[in-house]
């Protein structure tokens, strides 16, 4: 074997067939991949949600279904709003600066994260690894919590808090505060989730 | 090819059957190479019996599995009432799904023992790096398998587990949410997520776990066993070529096996018919409730195996990121202080160090605890080459070792347990402490491996007979 001269061609084209081959393979794997991606029927799901919002007393939640996730509203007591200014220095992101594009529309871009200070309407969904957070809106010091707790929320899976306009409090595990999905008013006791405006 | 063998005259039926076979597969030489001489230390103790055991749950698992496929059914909308269907209606369906649920907590703890015989008795050096390699791509296959498996009976914890540990990719920087994405193949958890982990848990990972096993083995008998002593059997060899301290593996460590294999039984049978869910830390009890998709449970944990892994996970926040920071910066000092560098290389270091810095400070907590969970995994990896001891095993180690290896162990154990129990800022506090000693276990190992006075190796094993 080790008198044997290597013959250049033939190595040449069997490198060359072999990389022939890799790219082929690579060209087959991409419908594997793309097998994986959400199909049509998945894609085309998620239409608007329109919700009853008379039947909410205040300091009480409504959750309802918009694209598979958990969407609250919650119609918040004039002494929970009066609340939230005072949790700013609390708080990551009081403002709703961070990923504002994607987390809250330009008219929840206040300190009340809503367009009426009355009512919350935030996706149910901890924006740390995506569990749904409990009810705590009762304030005070109460087990998980810390004991100036001012009312909230409080995700059971790594203890991140939120305040009573779903803003995430300071050294969390969650990053940003709770999204705020699209949605308008049609009425002052209808709203339509997964749209704000009407053509 | 070799000559083709004949019986010898007058041999039975058997024997020439055997001869038959042995002209066409190399039956009798497989088993002498992996079983009749395959030559094994002969001072094993109690602690090498979780290899076989850990194949005999393999094979329980995969047993169990495949009787179970026969009447699950992936879809989300009947998951949970075909397992109700196996538990209630299937003729002793409830038996087989308890051993399968019961046996991945066995698996666990079998593959824990097993893996923490390797790390006190240096299994993992030269030249058995490869034997550990492969065992760690087998816990990682694990991991996955009992993840994926998990989410199959689609109760609460199914769910919820699964919605946050795929959650954990979209905290790939970039890539990420597109990567959990293509992961559920929906936009939340649902029934494309379930029909494609179903796939992966009853072929795709076992065919990979099946081909890792035989690697584990096949490199194993190739570099032969370790043993307490961490001595070399087979530099004292006898005149016919056989290392001195070694007895063949069958009938000696078969027989041995085998009543492990009983004391095994006895309790995984206890466990199996009086505590199957083992007090909620086997199969926890919201997960006897369907899955609903806008309610997570009060409490959610995962199976206890994974709960050690999920504290780390939990305790990175930002204040354990500027932790991270002030132990990057520590290391970076002492390094340029003390370690024997040459100026460019301090220089590099101090370079690296403050991009490290910047990145812990840049991307979120969130995503640093998704690398410290899975650099927890990974690190384990690299400890061939993290361990600088002059000596294998633990009984030659400095006696204060073993304090190094107790206190690692206690917080191993205080993660797992802090990590299925609901958040608390001590609990908290002490993760952030164990997550620190895991990790400083590890990556301080090439310099307190080598400290301490070591005891003298004897040439041969150490062993009584009884």
């Amino acid at each position: 074997m080790i008198d044997q001269k290597i013959d250049g061609a033939k190595r040449t084209w069997i490198i060359a067939s072999g990389c022939a081959g890799a790219v082929g393979a690579g060209f087959l794997a991409v419908p594997f991949v793309r097998s994986f991606e959400p199909s049509e029927r998945a894609r085309a799901a998620g239409a608007p949600v329109e919700v009853d919002i008379s039947g909410i007393k205040p300091g009480e939640k409504l959750t309802v279904e918009w694209r598979g996730k958990p969407v609250w509203i919650v119609r918040r007591t004039p002494e929970q709003i009066a609340e939230l200014p005072k949790n700013d220095p609390l708080l990551a992101d009081p403002l709703s600066k961070r990923n504002a594009d994607e987390l809250t529309p330009e008219y929840a871009r206040n300190e009340v994260r809503s367009r009426k200070p009355e009512y919350l309407v935030v996706v149910g969904i901890c924006t740390h690894l995506g569990c749904s957070p409990g009810d705590k809106f009762t304030p005070g010091p109460q087990p998980s919590l810390p004991d100036n707790w001012p009312g909230g929320f409080l995700c059971p899976c790594h203890g991140s808090t939120f305040d009573m306009a779903g803003r995430v409090f300071k050294d969390k595990p969650a990053p940003d505060n709770l999204e705020v999905p699209p949605y308008m008013y049609l009425s002052d006791s209808r709203i339509v989730i997964g749209e704000d405006k009407r053509a | 090819m070799a000559e083709m063998q004949t019986a010898p005259a007058g041999a039975g039926s058997g024997r020439r059957l055997l001869t038959w076979i042995d002209n066409r597969f190399p039956l009798s030489k497989l088993f002498n190479e992996h079983m009749a001489q395959y030559y094994a230390p002969k001072n094993f103790n109690v602690w090498y019996v979780f290899g076989s055991l850990a194949l005999l749950v393999l094979v329980n698992q995969l047993l169990t599995g495949i009787f179970l496929t026969m009447h699950y059914k992936p879809d989300a909308a009947k998951a949970f009432e075909s397992v109700e269907y196996i538990m209630r209606d299937v003729p002793w369906g409830w038996l087989v799904r308890y051993m399968h649920s019961t046996g991945a907590s066995a698996f666990f703890i079998v593959v824990y023992l097993h893996m923490w015989r390797g790390l006190i008795y240096g299994s993992y050096r030269r030249p058995r790096e490869l034997v550990w390699l492969f065992g760690c791509a087998i816990f990682l296959c694990l991991m996955a398998e009992a993840f994926m498996g998990y989410l199959l009976p689609w109760g609460q914890m199914s769910y919820w587990g699964a919605q946050v540990i795929v959650n954990l990719f979209s905290a790939v920087p970039f890539v990420g949410p597109d990567l959990a994405l293509l992961i559920r193949g929906d936009y939340v958890v649902g029934d494309a997520t379930l029909n494609r982990f179903f796939s992966f848990h009853v072929i795709a990972i076992p065919l990979v776990l099946l081909g890792l096993v035989v690697a584990h083995i096949i490199a194993l008998h190739e570099v032969g066993s370790n043993n307490p002593d961490g001595v070399e059997i087979k530099e004292k060899k006898g005149a016919d070529g056989h290392p001195l301290d070694g007895i063949p593996f069958h009938p000696y460590y078969t027989v041995h096996d085998i009543y492990g294999v009983s004391v095994f039984l006895f309790i995984f049978s206890a466990i199996l018919f009086f505590a199957p869910e083992g007090g909620g830390y086997f199969l926890e009890f919201n997960n006897f409730i369907e899955a609903n998709p806008l309610k997570t449970p009060a409490h959610i944990a995962p199976v206890w195996y994974f709960t050690p892994f999920y504290s780390m996970l939990r305790a990175t926040t930002d204040l354990m990121v500027n932790a991270l920071c002030i132990v990057v910066a520590l290391a970076a000092v002492a390094a340029i202080l003390r370690g024997g560098f040459r100026a460019g290389a301090k220089v590099a270091i101090a370079l690296v160090a403050l991009i490290a810095v910047y990145l812990l400070k840049t991307f979120d907590a969130k995503f640093w605890g998704v690398v410290i969970m899975g650099g927890a995994v990974l690190i384990l990896f690299f400890l061939p080459w993290l361990d600088h001891s002059p000596v294998k095993s633990i009984r030659y180690r400095p006696s204060w070792h073993r304090i190094v290896y107790g206190v690692f162990l206690i917080f191993f154990l205080a993660l797992g347990y802090l990590g299925s129990q609901p958040p608390s800022p001590a609990g908290n506090y002490i993760s952030q402490l164990g997550t620190l000693v895991y990790f400083g276990f590890f990556l301080l190992m090439p310099w307190w491996s080598r400290m301490g006075v070591f005891k003298p190796v004897p040439d041969r094993v150490t062993f009584n007979a009884h």
